[in-house]
């Protein structure tokens, strides 16, 4: 068995399986080399509110790229995202608490409980199709939300303060906001080209096979609920780091950084960016994040903007930003 | 004891409450195969209507009134401006599109009636309690709750299954291109169907209205608990939509009133004032999670609607 399928011609999978340079291109390249200079137009204007959005913004857009990995390329429409950013930041803000402030020891052990609650969550709602699947992955979030809320040790519903970013020895400090900046932009880097690689691996064909036609691909002996759920518990563990770097970057985790309403944003940017597309979920985050940065300086009601704008994405617009600009519908 | 039937008709009361809300989620969703999580936000409207209408008009049940007809026309008026344009669209245009939608009417909330709460007082008369059995006390808008949904509900099942309205809906759900080919203008039926939705969203904000405070962000909390009833009772299913709400609003109730409680008796007290409320808040999730090992469709799969 060689993994191989026979797509259809005109069918995304081998639009997007190869790698070409076109129009659609330029935007991303562009958008990687402003980014990188960020830190060097806060130098110049002293402006150090840009780093601290900007760094939001990085760390918001890995958190999309992993949802993409499992909404864009697996079809898994997972309304629960916002839990493994919040799962993350925890492990994070209760390590520090208890007195182990080490990044070697907190960074793996939130990725692994991430990965664990992806785990649970995917076994059980990968059972079940379509909207299901959205209001299951929706239900468990919300109980990881309140079991936070319970945990009045770490803060409650108040949330926890934590006093020292991790640290790693003398090999990098967090606390130098342009040093954590590049880091965050080279976590993302690298998690965008993990994907790449990823999604055109024989697991990725699998895993895109799945979202296409489910029956076939056991009908010629794959067992896409390992290969989903795989997928999918990479997905957690993805924004589980995410997680861990909002916690470092905000010093505060509270059960809001998991409320449903982020996994609405979540959802937003990768829709906004292009469902399914590589530099989609940077474009749709940096978009999404300046626009309600925007919209919240101009007026002091931006959901009334916001919102409509969002529906009328739902409406219109098919395949994302990206789309837009390469002309491209997604199936 | 007492205090475990007086419990138990709290949890009675928040199941009808759920069943309001996911009947016509799952309505909604049978008819016209569209996730609406903008449900909630029709609830919150309905609150802040009725507590708008009670303080002009001066009266409880012609504040209910108006606000429950409100809530129906803008249901409709939402179907035709905005709903109607996502039939037939991937459940993730659903999802994303009404996202949009709740977080317009959080906005406009808060921009009509202000950022904090309001209040709906409640009728002198509705303040006593009464005695029920012989020890037990019981509030009587609680009671009134529990009847007046009950009475929608049984309004429902008869509008659903006896009346020519009623059978179209059934069979739109089963066969929209040929209940629109035998000449029905199922635009108009869809309008229907989401303003009826609308309706019992709004008429359960306004019975809630007087228990909780009316505010922005009442709706969402609750929705997620009409979820998880619309996952364990099976989606377009209204039977499956009325246990699962009794089920999901007694263990939820029962839950948090005596798991720290029987917690203690298994652990240490410190070990179980700091478990308790994190695990009665699981409870539901549990259950859910055990529903679907055993049955994915949940417990009356749609094919017995």
């Amino acid at each position: 068995m060689t993994g191989q399928i026979d797509p259809p011609l005109d069918s995304p999978l081998v639009a997007a399986s190869r790698f070409r340079l076109t129009a659609g291109m330029a935007l991303p390249v562009l958008l990687v080399a402003a980014l990188a200079l960020i830190p060097v137009y806060a130098a110049v204007t002293s402006d150090t509110f840009a780093i601290t959005l900007f760094t939001r913004v990085l760390i918001l857009a890995i958190g999309a790229v992993s949802l993409n990995l499992i909404m864009g390329y697996g079809g898994m429409v997972s309304f629960g995202h916002a839990a493994y950013l919040g799962i993350g930041g925890y492990a994070v803000g209760v390590l520090a608490k208890e007195g182990i402030g080490s990044g070697f020891v907190q960074w793996p052990l939130a990725i692994a409980a991430s990965a664990l609650f992806a785990l649970g969550v995917g076994a059980l709602s990968l059972r079940t199709r379509g909207v299901y699947f959205i209001m299951i992955t929706l239900a468990f979030a919300q109980m990881i939300y309140y079991v936070a809320i319970g945990l009045d040790r770490y803060g409650g519903d108040d949330g926890l303060t934590i006093y020292k970013r991790s640290t790693f020895g003398s090999l990098i400090d967090l606390n130098n906001k342009t040093l954590f900046y590049y880091l965050c932009f080279g976590l993302l880097l690298a998690s965008i080209y993990f994907i790449a690689r990823l999604t055109n691996s024989r697991f990725g064909l699998a895993i895109r096979g799945a979202r296409s036609n489910d029956r076939r691909m056991r009908a010629i002996g794959f067992p896409t609920f390992r290969y989903r759920l795989v997928c999918f518990v990479i997905a957690g563990a993805l924004c589980g780091l995410a997680g861990v770097l909002l916690a470092n970057h905000t010093n505060f985790v509270s059960p809001a950084l998991m409320h449903w309403t982020r996994s609405g944003d979540l959802i937003v940017m990768v829709v906004l960016g292009g469902l399914g597309s590589l530099f989609g979920p940077l474009i749709g985050a940096v978009t999404f994040l300046l626009l309600e940065e925007g919209l919240s300086r101009v007026t002091q009601y931006p959901d009334l903007i916001l919102g409509p704008l969002l529906l009328l994405v739902a409406i219109y617009v098919n395949g994302g930003i990206e789309g837009l600009i390469e002309g491209r519908r997604l199936g | 004891m007492l205090y475990f039937i007086e419990q138990c008709l709290n949890g009675v009361q928040l199941g009808m409450l759920l069943f309001l809300l996911a009947a016509g989620l799952t309505l909604v969703f049978g008819i016209m195969d569209l996730v609406n999580l903008a449900h909630g936000s029709l609830y919150m409207l309905g609150a802040y209507f009725a507590a708008t209408f009670a303080a002009v008009t001066g009266s409880f049940v012609a504040g209910l009134a108006l606000a429950v007809a409100a809530s129906l026309l803008m249901g409709m008026v939402l179907e035709l401006v905005a709903i109607r344009r996502l039939y037939g669209r991937g459940h993730l245009d659903h999802v994303l599109g009404t996202f949009g939608l709740i977080l317009f009417f959080n906005e406009l909330v808060r921009l009509v009636w202000g950022p904090a709460g309001l209040t709906l007082p409640l009728p002198r008369e509705m303040l006593t309690a009464v005695q029920i059995i012989p020890g037990v006390h019981y509030p009587i808008y609680r009671l009134v709750i529990i009847l007046a949904t009950l009475g929608v509900a049984a309004l429902l099942y008869l509008v659903v299954m006896r009346s020519r309205l009623g059978m179209l809906i059934r069979a739109g759900a089963s066969n929209r291109e040929m209940v629109g080919a035998l000449g029905i203008n199922i635009k108009l039926l869809y309008t229907l169907v989401f303003g009826l939705g609308a309706a019992l969203a709004g008429f359960a904000g306004v019975m809630q209205a007087p228990i909780l405070t009316v505010q922005i962000g009442m709706g969402e909390n609750i929705l997620i608990l009409a979820f998880v009833v619309i996952i364990i009772g099976g989606i377009g299913s209204i039977r499956g939509a009325f246990v699962a709400a009794l089920i999901v609003g007694l263990i939820d109730t029962l839950g948090r009133a005596f798991l720290p409680d029987l917690l203690r008796v298994a652990l240490s007290t410190n070990a179980a004032q700091t478990l308790g409320p994190a695990l009665s808040a699981m409870s539901i999730y549990v259950l859910m999670a055990a529903i679907l090992v055993f049955r994915p469709e949940g417990l009356f799969p749609a094919a017995s609607r």
